[in-house]
């Protein structure tokens, strides 16, 4: 039986990254994220991990250094956060266009200005066009097992894609649990080394990343879209060979979670999962049809699998950590183009916690009541009416009910 | 085999058929540099000429491992593949060279090539110095030199042109450790050879400044690459140097009847505005920077070992 421990979400997110052996890890301090590097460092101090190690300047030098060890077909890996992951966005768009597996851990936290650490999911839905899968965790525990499957499906030739797994700042990444460490034996078996499919080699050399004129580069793109949309299949494939091989489930695209005859459900993504599974609990006690759907995966996003989770539901409502300025938020935007022609369901977009501010139980019941109004967009979920004085009373009638 | 042979048994590491200007100097430098280091290479290409002349996509000029990212990053990818070799039991397979104009260094990626040389890799930089940004079309870079006309950085009633004096790149790459620095220039072929050799054997970060003269940015006629190449080190404004571990080892003589940089700017069109009464003070300016670098390299006396003693 692997070892049950009692970990800090970082700690758990190091040690996967150890049992996936990674050749090149490229480490740039920033908050929330810190913790994860520095625990690597550690390991790699202690001969833990057989891996080149290296302090970067920038996480724009993390994410070239990834790319050129990539390149050379090594299996290399980095994390950010917030600033750092914009810092990284062209050498992220471009990873993908290479075609390159690498693995990002991203720890969710909001973007300046203002200056805030906290978490929110800005950072990573701000990069949702760049071409990297991304998985969001509700736990330190499904943080570690989503690691172990992302690089699985990233190097799979059938993909070769990065990937991101976002994990909420503070929230996991501070937070102790008993997690559950795979054997180095079982990780090796389920995840062998890299097969590079054009490694960078004296012995048969290739270009890499000439430049495509008109002719060229729509087809590039199409491509590239392409390998994302397909990749759902390989994704399924390996989330069951993971939950066949360890014993614990993961779900490929969504959780859904007391959705059996739901009238009414939340859509989340990360650990706000958690709190609302809870007020899902409490409504099903007072006899309240709601559930809750929880999307694992972000990018690519598997329209089918959402609108099949959500069938025969009246109202929806999307809790989100992030907004487009100017526009319906991006989660709620997709929950909708999911369900068109599909479903009569109203969705309203509700945005919840941003730069740290808590998310309780509440909270959610808030929404819920809030549901029960005429549908909306950029619903600010427990905003203080003093603090944006003018802007008040808009904000009551948003929240009027029918 | 022949010294013209060995030189020439790897002039097909970049294929004819590029795209690049005719009387383009840094091609012809790229396919020097490889002359001499040969085919155990990954070339890491920053975006810019050389780039865009030699990888239109279905086509490639490059018989080497080659790879380009960004405009900015080249120092970084270099490292990364630097230790992905390590990493992977590789080791020695291939020298890592990165390498870009003097936008891509020592401007926009400059960060990343300073991160690398600080943590030592194992990577050989060349700088094709064209003193521009040529590929977008003449703008002003950090290597541009004192009073040239660029698009960015135009002559008119209140500007000389470039208002500012050369970043000195090779000063900062001495002040990052490195155990060989040296600038070079495709007008002299068997000094630029040896030197790119030797970056390539060094253990550790070497940087190689090139001097690259641009027919279409500079403005000069096609067939004069080499000379006006020449007339840069001669007049010294671009010193030829050399060294190990910190250390001045060699530079390139300048003649002992020097041209003066009247002759060497006359050629250009991007120092045309300067002829004339109106720029005595700039041209004054100019000289006086010839003269400062022959004073602190020592141009003007014989350097204590090179196989070619005076720029000619």
């Amino acid at each position: 039986m692997p070892a049950g421990r009692i970990l800090e979400g970082s700690a758990a997110v190091a040690h996967a990254v150890r049992l996936c052996r990674p050749h090149v890890v490229a480490a740039y301090p920033i908050t929330p994220q810190t913790h994860i590097v520095e625990n690597i460092a550690q390991m790699w101090a202690d001969g833990q991990i057989g891996c080149e190690f290296t302090n970067v300047e920038s996480e724009f030098a993390a994410a070239s250094v990834v790319l050129g060890a990539s390149a050379a077909g090594a299996r290399a890996y980095t994390a950010s956060s917030s600033q750092g992951i914009l810092l990284m966005t062209e050498v992220l768009y471009n990873i993908s266009g290479l075609r390159l597996p690498v693995m990002l851990t991203c720890v969710n936290r909001s973007i300046s200005a203002p200056l805030n650490i906290w978490n929110d999911q800005q950072d990573s839905i701000s990069v949702r066009d760049s071409g990297w899968i991304q998985f969001y965790a509700e736990d330190p525990q499904e943080a570690l097992d989503l690691h172990i499957v992302a690089f699985k499906i990233a190097e799979d030739h059938r993909v070769l894609l990065p990937a991101m797994v976002c994990i909420d700042g503070f929230l996991l990444t501070h937070c102790y649990e008993p997690v559950e460490i795979p054997e180095q034996q079982a990780v090796d078996k389920f995840l062998p080394a890299r097969q590079p499919l054009h490694p960078l080699d004296p012995q048969k050399p290739v270009t890499l990343g000439a430049y495509a004129d008109p002719s060229y580069y729509m087809e590039h793109r199409y491509i590239v879209n392409s390998a994302m949309v397909s990749s759902a299949g390989v994704i399924a494939e390996v989330f069951s060979g993971f939950t066949a091989t360890f014993g614990r489930t993961l779900h490929p695209f969504v959780e859904q979670y007391r959705m059996e005859g739901a009238r009414q459900a939340l859509v989340a993504m990360g650990s706000i999962a958690s709190v609302a599974k809870d007020a899902v609990d409490e409504r099903r006690e007072r006899g309240e049809p709601v559930g809750l759907v929880r999307i694992v995966t972000f990018r690519p996003f598997v329209a089918d699998q959402v609108a099949a989770a959500l069938a025969g539901v009246e109202r929806v409502a999307v809790l989100e950590k992030a907004i487009s300025v100017g526009a319906p938020a991006p989660l709620v935007t997709e929950v909708r183009s999911a369900l068109y022609g599909r479903s009569d369901a109203v969705v309203s977009g509700f945005v919840i916690g941003l730069g740290g501010r808590d998310v309780t139980t509440a909270s959610i019941h808030r929404v819920l009541e809030r549901l029960q109004g005429p549908p909306g967009d950029n619903l600010f979920v427990d905003l203080d009416p003093e603090l944006i004085g003018d802007l008040a009373p808009a904000l009551e009638r948003e929240w009027q009910t029918a | 085999m022949t010294a013209t042979q060995e030189s020439q048994q790897y002039a097909h590491l970049i294929a004819p058929g590029h795209s690049a200007c005719m009387g383009c100097g840094e091609l012809l430098a790229a396919r020097l540099v490889l002359q001499a280091v040969g085919p155990n290479v990954i070339i890491v290409q920053a975006t810019g000429c050389m780039e865009v002349t030699t990888t239109k996509y279905p086509e490639s000029a490059w018989e080497v491992p080659w790879i380009h990212s960004l405009f900015d990053n080249v120092g970084s990818v270099g490292a990364g593949i630097e230790m992905a070799l390590r990493a992977m039991g590789k080791e020695g397979s291939a020298k890592v060279i990165v390498q870009g104009g003097d936008g891509a260094l020592a401007d926009i990626g400059f960060g990343p090539l300073s991160g690398m040389w600080e943590r030592g890799h194992d990577v050989m930089t060349v700088c094709y110095d064209n003193e521009a940004y040529m590929n977008t079309g003449v703008q002003r870079s950090g290597l541009t030199p004192f009073a040239a006309r660029t698009s960015t950085s135009p002559p008119g009633k209140q500007s000389v042109g470039n208002w500012l004096p050369k970043k000195d790149l090779v000063a900062i790459a001495l002040g990052h450790g490195l155990p060989y620095v040296a600038t070079s220039s495709p007008a002299y072929p068997r000094d630029l050879m040896r030197k790119a050799k030797k970056a390539a054997e060094t253990k550790g970060p070497s940087y190689l400044q090139l001097h690259i003269p641009c027919p279409l940015g500079w403005g000069f006629a096609v067939s004069d690459t080499i000379s006006i190449g020449k007339l840069a080190v001669q007049v010294g404004l671009y010193p030829i140097v050399e060294y190990e571990n910190g250390e001045l080892v060699s530079w390139m003589r300048v003649p002992s009847r020097r041209p003066t940089v009247e002759e060497y700017l006359s050629k250009q069109v991007r120092f045309r505005h300067l002829s004339g009464d109106k720029a005595k003070d700039e041209v004054a300016r100019i000289q006086a920077i010839a003269d400062a670098n022959i004073a602190r390299f020592k141009l003007d006396q014989p350097p204590p070992r090179t196989p070619k003693p005076t720029a000619e």
